[in-house]
């Protein structure tokens, strides 16, 4: 900014367009006097012709001239002038309120009457000065925010394409998979990912975070590395829930959280495990045309600190081509010209519309659209929907493993203790499948191992080393009894441990393998009988082994009764891994 | 949008009155709301009796409030909230964090 000292000094270049020569003279003098450059025209032509040649910062033009009379050459400046405020002060004897006018309305700015007066000439060429100098700096401001929007735009664009590269590479283009959202939605805060797990099956995730563009961004990858890391290495929607929101609270600053919801659609069992904190109700859309709510049921990921945070997911049975519809909350807050928005009851009218389950996405997309035509806020919109669909579809769909370099290790075995208090606090289920996802083949079953070992850990820690009698859950106060004083002891836990050893040898022809797991507890032990008869149990628990014994070809137990043994034989190739597995422990139900 | 506030007699409770929208351009108002008010108080009380529509940068700001008032040990109510209002808040299913009465 210039001050406004040498802004109300420096001399500037003025131009006199004046026929009569003594009027010429006289201005002239003044102008010199007062430290200005000054450039003579005699008529409007030589007046336009100096304007170009000079480029005076400001014009005294007489209103009548031979040749071209003031007003046309005032018009003529002011075009040649564009963008640029250069002054125009008309010199005149005239006195009639239309003349004056008219003199305005070609784009003059004031008057000078003659006889000339030198203090009124200095005001006003200060005054007009001052003016200039306010426009050049609006103008600067102008095109410097210009110039800051053009390169913001370019560096979201940048990101963004980052972003896709970090987001994108899942199953978003599945057959059974449709998407609203705009490519910048990410600036709004909106995230959508899907990846197929590596025991079939898909996860799915919508995310919308406080506030917009990049603090809303920002989070995102991380969430997007967390989801896409921990999915493709099995881990099971829970486990990624709560890591994202321990990741969120930790960088996040408080107040910026992201509202989300996720979906692991099993499509084997033909279920949708469902967790909702803080996004507008979904819905299961059924072939009858009714619908499940899926309401939100936790605080968004990123509030509570890992001790309070609940990763309990909702389950619903899906038949093939049913529909399971998220969306974000610009879909309800999107507005028309009338500035309404769009609201719950318009979703809840769509969705009643009729049609198959399928025709939804398509008739809500198209009703927020035409809703808030016009308005340019369909860039806040995210939609996602998903079939349930046969579970042959994903095979066209390569699950993200990691490029099976055949170098991994085939032929190993380890031994893993936890003792005392670390018992209480360290889950090691994560650790023990991301050693044997290094086993190239073995991800393709990191769903199966996962369920194993955690069954097996829980077994031996609950039963074994906190000496929880399992009839305890045989009712349905006696179940969460059962829970809560699983925590008590936990936290009273002094001794005890729990070993775990994993042996993996290869199959001769190397397609596949066998692994051992082996889970040994400093508890007493428990007999053959009490094995076999919680495997055939038809209550609340022992649903644990039962399920471990369907997984695996073998289980046994062994040492005194403080040790279980099972084999999980697998075949490169899924599919044929648990043939001759005769105990069907649900059968009883 | 505008925000007042009115101290208990007793200097103890602090409520703040949100007019309008509740968003991101309240941010400043709502945060000297409570910052500059007097070290005496113990108990906020949010009135949302004239809150139009709240978004979830105010959801945020209730957090940043919450905090300030001590966390978990902080006494927060929110109170008079209007259908839309209630139905963001149970979204968000705050009422796990604060005192929510209708």
């Amino acid at each position: 900014m210039t001050t406004d000292a040498a802004f109300g000094n420096g001399p500037l270049r003025i131009l006199i367009a004046e026929d009569n020569h003594s009027d010429r003279m006289i201005l002239h003098a003044i102008l010199t006097r007062q430290g200005h450059e000054v450039v003579m025209a005699t008529d409007g032509m030589e007046a336009v012709e100096a304007f170009h040649r000079e480029a005076p910062q400001m014009v005294l033009l007489d209103a009548m001239m031979p040749r071209m009379d003031g007003l046309e050459a005032a018009r003529e400046i002011k075009a040649a002038a564009g963008e640029q405020l250069v002054p125009i002060i008309f010199l005149t004897s005239l006195s009639d309120p239309e003349s004056l006018a008219s003199c305005l309305e070609v784009g003059g700015d004031d008057f000078l009457s003659k006889p000339y007066n030198r203090v009124i000439l200095r005001a006003k060429i200060n005054a007009f000065r001052r003016m200039r100098e306010l426009h050049q700096s609006l103008q600067n401001e102008r095109d410097r925010t210009h110039q800051r929007n053009e390169q913001m735009l370019h560096e979201q664009e940048m990101a963004r394409r980052v972003f896709d590269n970090i987001a994108h590479r899942g199953c978003l283009g599945a057959e059974n998979i449709r998407y609203e959202a705009s490519p910048m939605s990410i600036f709004n805060g909106d995230v959508l990912f899907a990846s197929p797990k590596p025991s079939g099956g898909v996860h799915l995730f919508v995310g919308d975070f406080t506030g917009h563009g990049l603090p809303a961004a920002i989070g995102a990858v991380p969430l997007a590395e967390i989801f896409y890391g921990m999915t493709a290495k099995g881990f099971a929607i829970s486990d990624i829930l709560r890591e994202m929101n321990r990741k969120m609270q930790a960088i996040l600053p408080t107040g910026v959280f992201c509202c989300a919801a996720m979906v692991d659609l099993n499509l084997k069992s033909g279920h949708a495990e469902v967790w909702n904190g803080g996004l507008p109700s979904g819905y299961l859309l059924r072939h009858d045309g009714s619908r499940d709510e899926l309401r939100s049921r936790h605080l968004p990921l990123g509030i509570l600190p890992a001790d309070r945070f609940s990763a309990a997911c909702e389950r619903h049975a899906m038949e093939v081509g049913e529909h399971l519809l998220l969306c974000s909350d610009g879909v309800m807050e999107s507005v028309n010209r009338e500035g309404e928005m769009f609201g719950e009851d318009r979703i809840l009218e769509v969705l009643a519309g009729g049609g198959t389950p399928s025709d939804v996405f398509e008739r809500l997309r198209g009703a927020v659209r035409s809703f808030a035509e016009g308005v340019g806020s369909e860039d806040d919109i995210t939609i996602l929907d998903v079939a349930m669909a046969e579970e042959s579809l994903l095979e066209a769909v390569e699950p993200e493993v990691l490029p099976d370099t055949g170098a991994g290790p085939l032929d190993w075995e380890m031994t893993y203790e936890l003792r005392n208090e670390t018992l209480a606090r360290f889950n090691p289920v994560p650790l023990l499948l991301h050693i044997c996802m290094d086993v190239p083949g073995l991800r393709l079953f990191s769903g199966e191992l996962y369920t194993i070992i955690t069954e097996l850990f829980n077994n031996a820690l609950e039963h074994g080393v906190l000496r929880l009698p399992s009839s305890l859950k045989d009712s349905p106060a006696g179940f969460s009894r059962y829970y809560s004083e699983r925590e008590r002891l936990l936290g009273e836990i002094r001794h005890g441990a729990v070993s775990i050893r994993l042996e993996h040898r290869p199959d001769p022809q190397r397609r596949g393998g066998r692994l051992l797991i082996r889970v040994e507890d400093s508890g007493d032990g428990f007999s053959g009988e009490a094995l076999s008869q919680s495997l055939a149990h038809n209550g609340l628990s022992g649903r644990g082994l039962a399920l471990v014994r369907q997984l695996c070809n073998n289980v046994r137990l062994c040492g005194k009764g403080n040790c279980i043994e099972a084999e999980f034989v697998w075949h490169a190739g899924r599919g044929e891994s648990r043939s001759g597995v005769s105990e069907e422990g649900n059968s009883h139900e | 949008m505008s925000i007042t506030t009115e101290q208990s007699d007793d200097g103890s409770t602090l409520t703040i009155h949100i007019q309008g929208r509740f968003d991101f351009s309240s941010h400043q108002a709502f945060r000297h709301s409570y910052e500059g008010a007097d070290s005496s108080i113990t108990r906020y009380v949010i009135d949302m009796s004239e809150t139009t529509y709240l978004d979830s940068s105010a959801l945020g700001m209730l957090l940043l409030l919450r905090d300030y008032a001590g966390g978990e040990k902080s006494d927060v109510r929110i109170v008079n909230c209007n259908g839309d209002v209630r139905r963001i808040l149970t979204i968000s299913n705050f009422e796990q964090l604060f005192q929510i009465d209708d």
